[in-house]
This record gives structure tokens, sequence and C-alpha cells, in this order.
């Protein structure tokens, strides 16, 4: 449990300073440093228990489905990082609360902070892959926020954008890694995972699952050649620099490397890639740095060369190379913090970073000036400081290595080439700044910080010199944790200053000598390397994004240009594309199945569909004659279906046939009656050599699948409709009873369409034409006399017919949607005959209610079975008799077909009726009070 | 009877396509209903074409497939709500734009009397 509130303290404290940012700045700061002083503690708490041998583990199932468990270890390796994350995070906060001057939302950036702290720690104790991979994203997008904390900068927003893209790029190719890796191991358990080296080395996959987690790393770490984002994240604010860009971000990639080295890292590969990749980062880094002007860049790309050197030292893989990596990691996050600090108190005191304004600095800020030199000699690799020690274990690591084989001397070469570089602009920096008369005055008078804006630099160096006075005292026992968690054994080591005189000393005394002497040199370089003109990592990025916009917006716009037409043949295209595909695949169109007879009634229907069909197209300029035309195909399609053995569907169409020629023609009514001549020629012969291709595709299929045997379900229908449903009418029965789960959905689908037109139609305003097309006035007279008088005599017997469709759907042709229908159209009828003030004064209720009625009856239809402790909608039915009726049945079925009715009938008027009132003054709308107030206007 | 009934399912669908391509709303909304018919024809045959078997069990028998028609059946009264949907569409982006296009935008074609 001690496990998850080191990460779950962090986590509750990104809200510590979001609710205390109101009571004051020194409150805020305060509060916000109490719950990662916890984790601390709690975190050194469990150190006597690891020092005992163990490794602490702890695991809820999260998504077992994925294998992502909420698990956490801690053990060497993590109480080292959660020791620089926690202790730094905590000196980054008290330098922060003097660094950032009052005005701006110190809330928002102790949230920030707390909130990458928390994803570090997550990193750090992760014990399951996937986990791993969740803080890992969750440190690219709160360092995304840090680096563009000055959203008003452009700076800012730009080197905030590159990081995230850089890293999050990354972190998706160390996602796939981490897939491949878990996929070979069976499990992401980290255990299973570090423990199954040989498995991973003897996959096949293993040279890609390496490079993409590799990718990842190198990535977040700026490793060559990925570094160019971490000189630009350096627009953050100081402490975000200091406490991201040197202790701990930029060190997730090398902790994933630690981490995963026992279980990734045991091949050739490996050791090659990483060891020359680091090599070549520590001189990219270390050339650079001693170019750059700016304080913070200077400390950027040293950064660089320093991750580099831990990144050469993984790669290298001896025991003693990974000791030196972590005490490197050690070192240089001590030594780094400090000189960030310290650069950003010089920023915050002179107002400007800029070396070549600065000068004489020693004067007025004698003990930064002390503080920032000793860091910078450490980082230097001077004696007697921290980063001599592990800076002097890299050169004797390079010397012993056996990579490389014949080139094998090249390592130390290079090792001692980026100690002397390292040494140049070190000395350069705290020269320039402190020691070198000042060219120019700074912007601000400079005098010394506040102590305590001082203090986490005063104790970072301090740790610098003890720990390189007496580093066996100091740093062994942590070493000794992490290395144990990395190799999986205890290592004999001895940390100590004097080896006596030997190879790596005298790289250590070359490089001394000859930095110095670099930097002597230096101005003539500068001016050497000038001529070649800087291209700058920013305009390359930055002009590929662009490019890349530009391209995809053009490429949106010829897809997306706005033309409903375009989107429409572009959709027809793809398919017919795919459909033929599949067409290709067939060994013949014709099947093994004999075509039946063809008799005159049939080629006459086809005819006539076609026909129609055709004439629809022909004819679809003049609307109305196209509409009567289509009404012939929907007759003949209803008389196809009653043709083919389906008498529902047959009833069904026909009066959805009704409906359909009455919605419209209404809605035709204020449509322009005619379309005009648009298309060019090239246009409308695309469009029919689209549409044709596509209608033979369909009748290939279509074809193709008559001519077949084909495996049906039905046969269960078949069996089970009278034993299981009570029925005859087998479709019927599928409907309220096998599949009454899928009607319910589509009545629900109708209502809500009815219900979506009444919203459509509330307060249009519409054309009202008084004549048609040619001009010729409507008749005067509205309700004709025969259409009035057939109407009354019409509506009792289709009222009637309607019940006894509806009553004998369940055993012969008929049923609730037919029923439902039937009624609609014998109701809209006399909406025709006789208006719609008459019809509404008669039939005074709204439709919306019935139509959400009838959804209502089916689902508790449904619901009433689980009175019965039945799955939902199961039916239940009896045989009844009654004298004089004879004998009858009675089904759940029809209760829920009473439903479907309802929903029919209300949906379908619901949609004609207020459609019908709109050609009135009785248009809907909220109520007729506002409509008729409307109309006097 | 195979090859025709299949022959009348492709013009049907394409000559409801090549209204669907079309520019003006009406047109379009005629081109889905004529589409419609198509698809729930194609998906009527997918049982197979059976003279004088309609599904009214009554002991074993050679009836036809009772599945497709169930689907078709919901089908066929969904396509209205969708076409009734469609249409009433048609007519507010008439109403709101000032013409029938399908592309809806605005034009300042002349404005007949409005009430």
């Amino acid at each position: 449990m001690t496990l998850l509130w080191i990460v779950l303290l962090p986590l509750l404290g990104v809200l510590v300073p979001v609710l205390t940012e109101r009571r004051g700045r020194r409150f805020c700061s305060l509060t916000t440093a109490l719950l990662p002083a916890l984790a601390l503690l709690l975190t050194l708490s469990q150190v006597p228990d690891l020092a005992a041998g163990e490794t602490l583990r702890f695991a809820v199932e999260w998504i077992p489905a994925l294998g992502l468990d909420l698990a956490f270890r801690l053990d060497g390796l993590s109480v080292l990082f959660n020791i620089l994350i926690l202790g730094i995070g905590l000196l980054i906060l008290l330098y922060a609360h003097y660094y950032l001057s009052p005005e701006e939302p110190f809330g928002r950036f102790h949230a920030y902070l707390i909130l990458f702290m928390t994803s570090m720690v997550g990193i750090v104790m992760a014990d399951n892959l996937l986990l791993l991979w969740l803080f890992w994203e969750m440190t690219s997008l709160s360092s995304f926020l840090l680096i563009g904390f000055w959203s008003h900068q452009s700076d800012a927003r730009k080197g905030a954008r590159m990081a995230l893209t850089v890293t999050g790029a990354g972190g998706l190719a160390l996602l796939a890694g981490l897939l491949l890796l878990g996929d070979m191991v069976g499990s992401f358990d980290m255990n299973v995972v570090l423990s199954s080296a040989d498995v991973i080395l003897a996959d096949p996959r293993y040279p890609m699952m390496l490079g993409l987690v590799l990718l990842g790393a190198f990535t977040k770490s700026a490793q060559f050649p990925f570094q160019f984002w971490l000189p630009h994240a350096m627009a953050a604010p100081t402490p975000v620099s200091a406490y991201l860009h040197s202790a701990t971000m930029v060190k997730a990639g090398i902790f994933l490397m630690a981490r995963l080295h026992p279980a990734i890292a045991g091949s050739e590969l490996w050791s090659v890639v990483v060891t020359l990749v680091g090599m070549a980062t520590m001189l990219y880094g270390a050339w650079f740095a001693l170019l750059k002007t700016d304080l913070k860049g200077i400390l950027a790309f040293s950064t660089v060369s320093h991750l580099g050197l831990i990144t050469a030292l993984l790669g290298i893989g001896s025991p003693m190379a990974i000791l030196a990596a972590l005490f490197h990691i050690l070192n240089h996050a001590t030594f780094k913090g400090a000189l960030f600090m310290s650069a950003g108190i010089i920023d915050h005191e002179t107002g400007t970073r800029d070396i070549s304004k600065l000068g004489g600095l020693r004067r007025a800020m004698p003990v930064t000036a002390l503080l920032m030199t000793l860091a910078a000699a450490s980082m230097a690799g001077v004696p007697l400081l921290n980063g001599f020690l592990s800076k002097e274990m890299f050169f004797t690591e390079t010397v012993d290595a056996s990579l490389l084989g014949g080139l094998g001397w090249l390592l130390p070469l290079l090792a001692t080439l980026g100690g002397v570089l390292s040494v140049a602009y070190s000395l350069r920096m705290v020269h320039a700044v402190f020691f070198k008369p000042a060219k120019t005055a700074p912007p601000k008078f400079p005098h010394e910080p506040p102590w305590l804006m001082r203090a986490p630099v005063v104790l970072l160096v301090i740790l610098c010199v003890v720990v390189g006075l007496l580093p066996a005292a100091m740093a062994t026992g942590l070493l000794d944790l992490a290395t144990q968690a990395v190799l999986g054994e205890s290592l004999d080591f001895h940390l100590a200053i004097w080896h006596g005189f030997n190879l790596p000393l005298a790289m250590s005394a070359i490089a001394l000598a000859a930095g110095i002497m670099l930097y002597g040199i230096h101005p003539s370089i500068r001016r050497f390397v000038r001529q070649f003109g800087i291209t700058d990592a920013r305009q390359i990025f930055e002009g590929s994004i662009q490019r890349l916009v530009v391209r995809s917006q053009a490429l949106t716009t010829r897809m997306e240009n706005g033309s409903l037409q375009r989107y429409m043949s572009l959709l027809l295209s793809a398919a017919l594309l795919l459909a033929t595909l599949g067409l290709f695949d067939l060994p013949h169109l014709a099947g093994s199945r004999a075509e039946g007879e063809l008799d005159g009634m049939l080629i006459v229907g086809a005819a006539l569909l076609i026909f129609g069909a055709v004439g629809t197209v022909v004819t679809h300029r003049y609307r109305l004659i196209s509409l009567l035309m289509l009404s012939v195909v929907g007759l003949l399609v209803s008389l196809t279906f009653a043709r083919f053995s389906a008498p529902d569907l047959a009833l069904t169409q026909l009066s959805v046939e009704v409906v359909t020629m009455i919605l419209l023609m209404l809605a035709l009514f204020f449509l322009p009656q005619k379309t005009p001549r648009e298309s060019s020629a090239h246009r409308t012969i695309r469009d029919i050599a689209l549409a044709s291709s596509l209608g033979m595709v369909v009748a290939s299929l279509n074809y193709a699948v008559l001519t077949r045997e084909t495996e049906s379900i039905s046969s269960f229908f078949l069996a089970n409709s009278v034993p299981g449903g009570g029925g005859h009418n087998v479709v019927n029965v599928i409907l309220v009873d096998f599949r009454g789960f899928d009607t319910l959905g589509e009545i629900t689908v109708l209502a809500i369409a009815g219900l979506a037109i009444f919203k459509l139609l509330n307060r249009l305003r519409l054309f009202m034409p008084h004549s048609d097309g040619e001009g010729r006035v409507w008749s005067p007279d509205r309700y004709p006399m025969i259409l009035t008088s057939i109407s009354q005599w019409l509506l009792p017997l289709a009222l009637l017919v309607s019940v006894f469709i509806f009553l004998r759907g369940h055993n012969q042709p008929g049923g609730g949607f037919i029923a439902g229908l039937v009624t609609a159209v014998a109701l809209i009828l006399v909406y025709m005959a006789r208006g719609v003030e008459w019809t509404q004064s008669r039939l005074d209720f709204p439709y919306q209610p019935v139509a959400i009625g009838g959804v209502a009856v089916a689902t508790l239809t449904g619901l009433g079975s689980w009175l019965f402790g039945r799955p939902f909608l199961t039916s239940a039915f009896g045989h009844f008799k009654l004298p004089l009726v004879g004998e009858f049945e009675l089904a759940t079925a029809m209760l829920f077909d009473l439903g479907v009715y309802l929903a029919v009938v209300g949906a379908t008027l619901m949609i004609l009726a207020n459609l019908g009132k709109v050609t009135t003054p009785h248009r809907p709308s909220k109520d007729t009070q506002t409509a008729t107030s409307k109309e006097k206007r | 009877m195979e090859s025709l009934y299949a022959i009348t399912t492709g013009i049907l669908t394409a000559c409801g396509l090549f209204l669907t391509l079309r520019g003006r709303s009406f047109p379009v909304v005629v081109g889905l209903t004529l589409l419609s018919y198509a698809v729930n024809l194609f998906l009527f045959s997918m049982g197979g074409l059976t003279t004088n078997g309609a599904v009214i069990v009554d002991g074993p028998g050679d009836y036809a497939d009772p599945l497709p028609q169930a689907l078709v059946l919901t089908a066929i009264v969904i396509g209205f709500a969708m076409t009734a949907f469609a249409v009433i569409l048609a007519m507010r982006a008439r109403g709101d734009m000032g013409n029938d296009h399908v592309d809806g935008r605005q034009t300042d074609e002349p404005r007949e009397e409005r009430r």
C-alpha cells in the first residue's frame, strides 16, 4: 500500500495549489510542497527493507483484458530516481516561489509542476509496461504545458509544440515497441519481462522491437538525431528547464534503457547502436555548447552532451559502466540543476542571459559566482568534485570496452575529445559571466538574490563538493541498491578519488589542459564556423510542419470542397471499386442453381418496373411527372413482393407507397416545380457512367446470390413459430417475438424521426405559391364535395379494416405495422378532404404522445417479462374459449404489436399532419397564441 | 426469372443513384426513394425467389424464407421515415437558404412572396 501512496500523494498534490492559490503565494507554495515531501519520506522509509534485498511490489488489476495492471515496484533504481525527482522537485518549488513574478498564475504553474512530478514518479515505479507507457505520455503532456507556460511568447509556443511532437511521436514508437515486447514475453508484467532475456533475444522481432523502444528513449532523452527539441524547450521558465531538462524528464529515456537493460541489452546490436548514438550526441552537444552565447542554450547543449555520455555508458553495458552511468545521472542532476538555477538567478537579476552582454558579475554577486564556478567545475570534470569521479569512470570504461573490434581505440579518443570540449565550454561560460570585464551594462543593476532563492543552489553545490570529496561514504549505499536493481546481483565496487597513475587519469589531464587551450583559441573557431551559416533546427522543423499543414489543407480542400455532389460521387466511386474487387474473386458469376421459369406476367411486370424507373429519371426535371412515374415503380415493387410469396411486404409497401406519395406531393407544393438544367454534358455523362456501372455491379451480385444455394437460419423460425411464438405468420412472429428487440429499436427510430420532423417544421418560413409552375392559380375549391362524402364513409370502414388486419396479424398477413399505416392513411384522407380546422376540432389530440406512448407500450411489454423472471421481451401466449366467438388466442406479443401500431400511427401522422398544417394558417408552433400573433404581424 | 429479377434491381439502382447525383434536393429525394426500392428488392431476394410459398405455417411445406421478409418490412417503414426527414430537411433548407441546391449555399435568388 505504501507504494501506491508514493504515487498517489503527488497526484493528489496536483489539486493542492489550485485550491490554495487564493490564500496567498507563500501558503500556496508551502502546502504544495507538503504532499511531495511526504512521498519522499515514504520512499526513504522503504530503504531499509530494500537494503535487506527485497524488491517491493504492489499490484491491483486494472484492465485485465489488456494486461494493464496498476502495478508499482520500488527497487534501487526507482529509489535513486525518486530521490532525484521528489528531492530536486522540492528544491525547484522553493526556487520557483522566488523566480516567478507575483502577477503570474503560480497556482497553475505549481499544479503543472506537480502533475509532471507525479508522472515521472509513475514512470520510475511502474511495474507494468503499459502503465509505464501511460505515465510516459503523461510526462510528454505535462511538459508541453510547462514549456508553453508563457503562452504569450511565440518561442514558448513553438518550443512546446516541437517538444510535444518529437516526444509524442517517440511515445507512439515506444508503445509499439512495448506491445511487441509484451507479445514476445506473453506478459506486460515487469518482473516477467526482466527475467526473459533469452526469449526476447532469440525472437526474430527483436531488432524491430529494439528499434522502436530506442526510438522512444532517444527522442525523450534528446539523443542524436532527435536532440534538436531540447535547446528550443529552453523557452520555458528556468525552474522548468532546471527540473525537466536537467534532472528529470530527459532522464526518462535513460531510465527506460536502464530499466529494460537486463531484458533487451544483451545483444551486439544494442551495444553498437546505443554506444555510437551516445558518443555522437555527446560530441554534438559539446560542440554546440561551445558556440552558443545564450546561457541556457549552453546549458541545454551541455545537457544533450551529458545525456549522450550516459547513453554511451549504458551501451557499453559492463557492470562498472552501469554503475558509472547511474553515478553520472546523480552527479549530472546535482551540478546541472545548480547551474540552471544560477543561470535563472543571473537572468532574473540582470535581465539578460546573453553572455556577450554579461561580464564582471563576480563583484556584484560573489556568492552566486562561487556557486556557479564550483558547479561548472564539476561539469568540466575538475578533480575533487563529483563530476570528476563519474567522468573518470567513463574514461575507464571506454578504455576497457571491447566494442568496435579493430576500431576500439576510437572510443577513448572520442571520450577525451568530449572531455576537452566540456572543459572549454564550462570555462567559457564562467569566465564570460563573472570574470571578463563587461562590454555593456546589463539591463538591470544586478545584486545577490534572496538567500532562500539561492538555498537550492547552495544545497546542490554542497552535494557536489561533499560527494566529490567523500564518494565512498556519500554515494555507495544508494548506488549499490540501484546497480543491484539493474544487474540483478550485488556489485563489489569502491568509489575513490585516487586510482593511481593510469590511462584514464592521463585522459582527464589531457582534457583539462587541452580544454583550457581550446578556450584560448575559441574566438577564432567561432569566426571560422560563422562562415558556414547556421541552419537552425527550428526553421527546418517549422518548415516541414508548415509544408505538412499546407499539403494536408490542399488535400482536404480537394476532397472536401463543400459540394455534396462531389462527396456523393467519391463515395459511389469507392463503393464501385470495392464491390468490383469482390466480384473479381468469384470464379463464375452464375451459380449451380437452375433458373426459374419465366412467364408473361413477370415479363410485363419487369418491363413496367423498368419503364417506371427510367421514366422517373428521364422526366426528373418535371417534378410532378417524375413523382407519378415513381409511384408506378412503388406499386410494381409491391406487386413483386406479392408475386414472390411475401404478402406482408406487399401490404406494407402498398400502404407506405400511399403515405410517401402524399408526403412528396405536399413537399413539392413548397419546392420549385421544375429542376433547372444545370449539369454540363460532361457531368451528366460521368454520372450516367458511374450510376450504370454500379447498377451492373448490383445486378451481377444479385444474380450471383440468386443462382447459388444459400444456407439460411430460417428453418429455426419456421419450426419454432407455432410452438414457440404461438403464431402461424412467421414474418410477424419474427417481428414481434424472435427479433422483437430489433423492432423495438426500429419503432424508436421512427418516433425519433417523427419528432425531428416536427421540430424542423416548427417556425418554418416558406414560400407559399398561389399558383403552380405554369402560373395556373390553385383551385379555389379546397375541399371537393365527392372526396368529402367518400372519405366520410371510408373512415369507419378503413378503421375497421385496420383493426381486422391488426388482430389477425399473428396468424395471417397483417400486423401492427400494416394496421398502423392503414389507420394513418384513413386519417390523412380526412385531413385532405375536410381540412385541418375541421379535423382538428374533432380529433383534438397531439400525435407526439401517441408515438412515444407506442414505444413505451412496447418497452413495457418487454420489461413485463422481468416480473416473471424471464429475459427482456420473452413472450407468452395462451388459447382461450369464448362463447359465440370460439377459440382464440392471446399473446403478449399482441401487446407488443399494439405498441408498434401506436408508434406507426403516431409517427406517420406527426409527419404528414404537421406538414399538411404548413399549407394552412394553422402552422405548428409552441402554441396557437404565438402563431396567430405572428400572423397579425 | 432470376436474371430478369437481377437486371431489374440493377436498373432501379442505377436510376436511383443517377438521381442522387443531381444537384437539387427534390430529385435527390426521389432518387433515394428509388434506391431504397432497389435495396429492399435486393435484400428480399437474399432468401431466394419463391412462388406460392407465403410463410403462413401450417405443417411442413415449401415456404419462402421469412427472415429477409421481416427485415425488409421494417426497412420499408424506416425508409419512409428517412424519406420524410430528407424531404423536410430539403424544405427547411429552401426556406433558410432561398434555393433548393444540395450544397446549401446561400444565394440571392429573387425571393418569391412569403407569408
